[in-house]
């Protein structure tokens, strides 16, 4: 797999003539940019020099890029030393290395317990959480990547845009053509059919299923396990009717939909949230056939 | 520059229901977040959403139970306002396809929650705030409503009269975080803050790394008074070492605190003889320190609970979340062992002063959610009372916003009504460094206009990026950790005058640290460390209105509790908290508690559980 980054031959020449107007003020950020250079460097030597004294530290490599700056245009690693704490996740050694190495180290995160799906990373080579993924269970060094199969925009951000898309293609909201009378009543559902979905509405559209697909690497278009997953969601729950369903069936069955999955598993293998991704489309598949019979 | 008739900033639970309402109501609405949606930190609540749907249960109990909850400093009329609509707001979401929890006759399930006379908190396993953030999302989506994600809000565009009475709120600033580009949002009708929570002024929270409040602090600078600012809620059940929460429904259902000695404290040591571990969440979390502190804490720092007990087919079905979470960030086995537990920020009770149509006093400008005082929470927070305050006053304010008339409030804001000075003398010197500053709205004098006053809030804005990124000065990382270090050290659970005095003065130091701040990534591109150091100048704002209001509270209510007076003291502290920014030198004063509701008066009673 690659890490993609974006063609930028015009944006280069972009950047290049912008800054004369403000040529003093680029001065300084050069002259600042030098001094944190020499301030980093001489941390980082203190902290190689620990390292080979103690084994407690966890040496990061880190992919950096970003499109502007001059230095980081041809994407590189940069390496981290960091004091190894017990219970240390990526995401804590990648904040610990921004925040005392490199202010311009840049990755997403908020939430720090796997619930907003923003941290989804290559780490070692695989789709991971970096805030749920613990150091001590990963060889070292440690390589951390942005996702791949998706534009880089700078060190380990990627460009979510294309997975949004995919996501919202699938109409992912609730449909029906029946609510009760009551103003105050619910539907009902039964807990059988609550527990159906139930692993369905766990996706932090971490987009790491996205990513691993090599059907998604090969076919833009491809909904992609997160989007059909969501389909499912509603396509299953009960509250929604037949009727609606027969459409949700239609949608997950164009061309670029559930029957390009060719069941490798490797969405499900990655989902931080186990979700059974695979098997979900599979299900999809069969309703999908029963549904044609009926029709036939 | 981008137009709208409403802009709402945030995207969160309350962002999202406020959205969806003006858009409801007729208007072109448009939300901007420094997060795509489904990133909010709505998706972290775990326990649930009260709500009185069932005959046997009233919103008139829930009003009770939520004012003696509050310690009385709730205000009636928001109270009611919350009580009387969370059910149509809850069974708004169930038809919105929300996956609660249900029952054998396939409605949906309520479990007890602390400080409830009824099992009315509504749920979705141990995942509610992630079913109804999604939820919500889904519905904006099918909406068409207009996102400008990963934008974040810098500052507001109001207008700079003296009196924050007479100023108006025409829009925001917004930083596109993707581009470096400074932009102005234009709102024709309203501009709503919901930003959520402010966690990151302590170190140890359940709160996200981005719940920085920073509506909070734009508000504060742009005039609207701080509301109850000292009012922090410590969970009394986080993980120690990172601080993720474990839902208040692990004792709804049955789970048991223990200390060192193998002791259910709750009950033994007679903090809560009848509630035991669902008394409040301030009393939990007190009764937990104290066993630390006298010596029978494990490992001089937490608590054991215990859910064993429970069985596995039940902890599957409603808290199989909390094992994921208790497993991944803490390594322990809830099925087999007790998790270890200690408290944690979690919740400001105050906020930007609102009534409970969520406006502010300035003109157009309106809040909602947790980064708003209304206020229904008042000293105390009950658990499961925090998303249907989402739900409800997010749809309030965005109503009011679009321009649908709800009538007078019966809430005042601002300086009106019987409000008094605080006669209480700082040591050392509050706000702005350097003294006052221009107004804080500061229309640069001459705007009037509202595309005026914006083109003049964006100009500012961009000077202030522009500085930032050309200077060359401190990393913003430690100021923002000394300022957490601080607050956690003197303005937790048990407070005492030295120790807030002395983060009172930290903070200073931290303030003027700040003046030769600056950000070392010179990109354009995705600098969040641009972003942070931003956030970092909120967090000191709010800090510092924290521990004012802390100070001069002489008194327990509720979450704050004062070693010098250890009671709560109704003669003389029933009464709000606000502070005022006061253009860059802040002013402490009070106003009254409304304790009259619709048809009755809230008698303060004493609160036991």
């Amino acid at each position: 797999m690659s890490t993609q980054i974006p063609q930028q031959t015009d944006e280069s020449s972009e950047t290049e003539t912008e800054p004369e107007a403000a040529s003093k003020g680029e001065e300084r950020r050069a002259e600042k940019r030098r001094r944190a250079a020499e301030e980093r460097e001489r941390r980082q030597a203190e902290e190689a020099e620990k390292a080979a004294a103690d084994e407690e530290t966890v040496e990061l490599k880190v992919f950096r890029y970003d499109p502007e700056i001059e230095g980081k245009q041809e994407p590189r690693f940069d390496t981290f030393h960091v004091p190894f704490t017990k219970g240390m996740t990526v995401l804590d050694a990648l904040m610990y290395s921004r925040d005392t190495y490199d202010s311009s180290l840049t990755f997403r995160h908020s939430c720090r317990q796997a619930v907003c799906g923003s941290d989804a990373m290559f780490v070692n080579g695989g789709q991971k959480l970096a805030c749920k993924t613990q150091i001590a269970d990963l060889e070292q060094p440690v390589r951390v990547e942005p996702l791949p199969h998706a534009d880089v925009r700078k060190d380990l951000v990627v460009d979510m845009e294309h997975f949004y898309e995919q996501m919202e293609a699938v109409e992912p909201y609730f449909q029906t053509n029946e609510y009760p009378d009551g103003e105050l009543e619910e539907q009902r559902q039964t807990r059988e059919n609550r527990e159906k979905v139930k692993m369905s509405t766990r996706c932090i559209w971490c987009s790491a299923c996205m990513s691993s697909c090599n059907i998604a690497a090969g076919d833009n278009e491809y909904l992609g396990p997160a989007a059909i997953n969501k389909a499912y969601r509603f396509a299953m729950d009960e509250r929604e009717g037949e009727e609606i369903k027969q459409k949700r069936l239609e949608i997950i069955e164009q061309e670029h939909g559930v029957w390009r999955c060719q069941t490798q598993f490797s969405c499900t293998e990655v989902c931080p949230k186990d979700i059974p991704l695979t098997e979900h489309i599979q299900e999809l598949k069969r309703e999908a056939v029963k549904n044609n019979l009926k029709f036939w | 520059m981008y137009e709208h008739d409403v802009i709402v900033v945030g995207a969160g639970g309350a962002g999202l229901r406020a959205a969806i309402a003006a858009q409801e109501a007729g208007a072109d609405v448009a939300m901007v977040s420094k997060l795509h949606p489904v990133r909010s930190h709505t998706g972290a609540a775990e326990g649930g959403i009260n709500a009185a749907l069932r005959d046997a249960d009233s919103w008139e109990d829930h009003a009770y139970d939520t004012m003696k909850g509050s310690d009385y400093l709730g205000d009636a009329p928001a109270v009611e306002a919350l009580c009387r609509e969370s059910p149509e707001e809850v069974i708004r979401l169930e038809h919105w396809g929300m996956p609660f929890s249900r029952e054998d006759d396939g409605r949906v399930s309520q479990r007890p929650f602390g400080g409830l006379s009824f099992p009315r908190t509504t749920y979705a396993g141990a995942e509610t705030g992630h079913q109804m953030l999604h939820t919500m999302y889904e519905q904006v989506v099918k909406r068409g409503i207009t996102v400008y994600d990963e934008w974040h809000v810098m500052d507001l565009a109001v207008t700079d009269e003296d009196d924050p009475a007479d100023r108006t709120c025409h829009g925001v600033v917004g930083y596109d975080i993707q581009t470096g580009e400074v932009s102005g949002f234009r709102a024709e009708n309203g501009v709503i803050l919901a930003t959520g929570g402010m966690g990151q002024v302590f170190d140890h929270t359940t709160n996200a790394v981005a719940n920085t409040g920073d509506g909070v602090a734009m508000a504060y600078r742009a005039g609207v008074p701080m509301e109850d600012m000292e009012f922090i809620q410590f969970h009394p059940t986080t993980l120690p070492s990172t601080g993720v929460l474990i839902s208040e429904g692990v004792r709804g259902e049955g789970g048991i605190l223990y200390n060192s000695e193998g002791e259910r404290f709750m009950f033994e040591h007679g903090y809560a003889n009848n509630d035991g571990e669902l008394a409040s969440r301030d009393v939990v979390s007190r009764a937990e320190l104290t066993e630390v502190n006298e010596g029978r804490g494990i490992e001089d720092e937490y608590v054991h609970l215990d859910m064993r007990h429970l069985g596995e087919e039940r902890i599957l079905d409603r808290l199989e979340n909390i094992l994921h979470l208790a497993e991944d960030f803490e390594g322990a086995d809830g099925l087999t062992e007790p998790m270890p537990v200690k408290p944690g920020q979690h919740y400001a009770m105050g906020g930007i002063e609102t009534n409970e149509h969520g406006e502010t006093v300035i003109d157009g400008l309106y809040a909602a959610g947790e980064c708003a005082c209304a206020s229904v929470h008042g000293a105390n927070r009950l658990g499961g009372n925090a998303l249907p305050e989402l739900i409800v006053f997010g749809k309030r304010a965005g109503r009011h916003a679009a321009g649908e008339d709800m009538g007078e409030a019966e809430i005042e804001t601002g300086r009106s009504g019987d409000w008094e000075p605080a006669d209480y003398e700082f040591e050392v010197e509050v706000g702005e460094t350097g003294g006052r500053g221009p107004a804080a709205a500061d229309g640069g004098a001459v705007a009037t206009d509202a595309d005026g006053v914006l083109a003049a809030a964006v100009d500012r804005a961009q000077e202030r990026v522009e500085t930032l990124l050309a200077r060359s000065g401190r990393n913003h990382a430690e100021i923002r950790s000394k300022v957490q270090k601080t607050m956690t050290d003197n303005v937790n659970v048990f407070r005492e005058e030295p120790g807030l005095k002395e983060t009172l003065s930290d903070l200073r130091e931290a303030r003027e640290e700040y003046q030769d701040v600056a950000v070392s990534d010179p990109s354009r591109t995705f600098n969040t460390d641009l972003i942070h150091t931003m956030e970092t100048r909120n967090i000191l704002d709010i800090a510092e209105a924290l521990t004012m209001g802390a100070l001069a509270r002489r008194e327990f209510r509720g979450a704050h509790w004062r070693k010098e007076n250890q009671i709560r003291d109704d003669e003389n502290w029933l009464k709000h908290t606000l502070v005022s920014w006061n253009d860059g030198e802040p002013e402490l004063w009070y106003k009254p508690v409304i304790l009259e509701g619709e048809n009755k008066e809230y008698e303060p009673k004493n609160r036991s559980y």
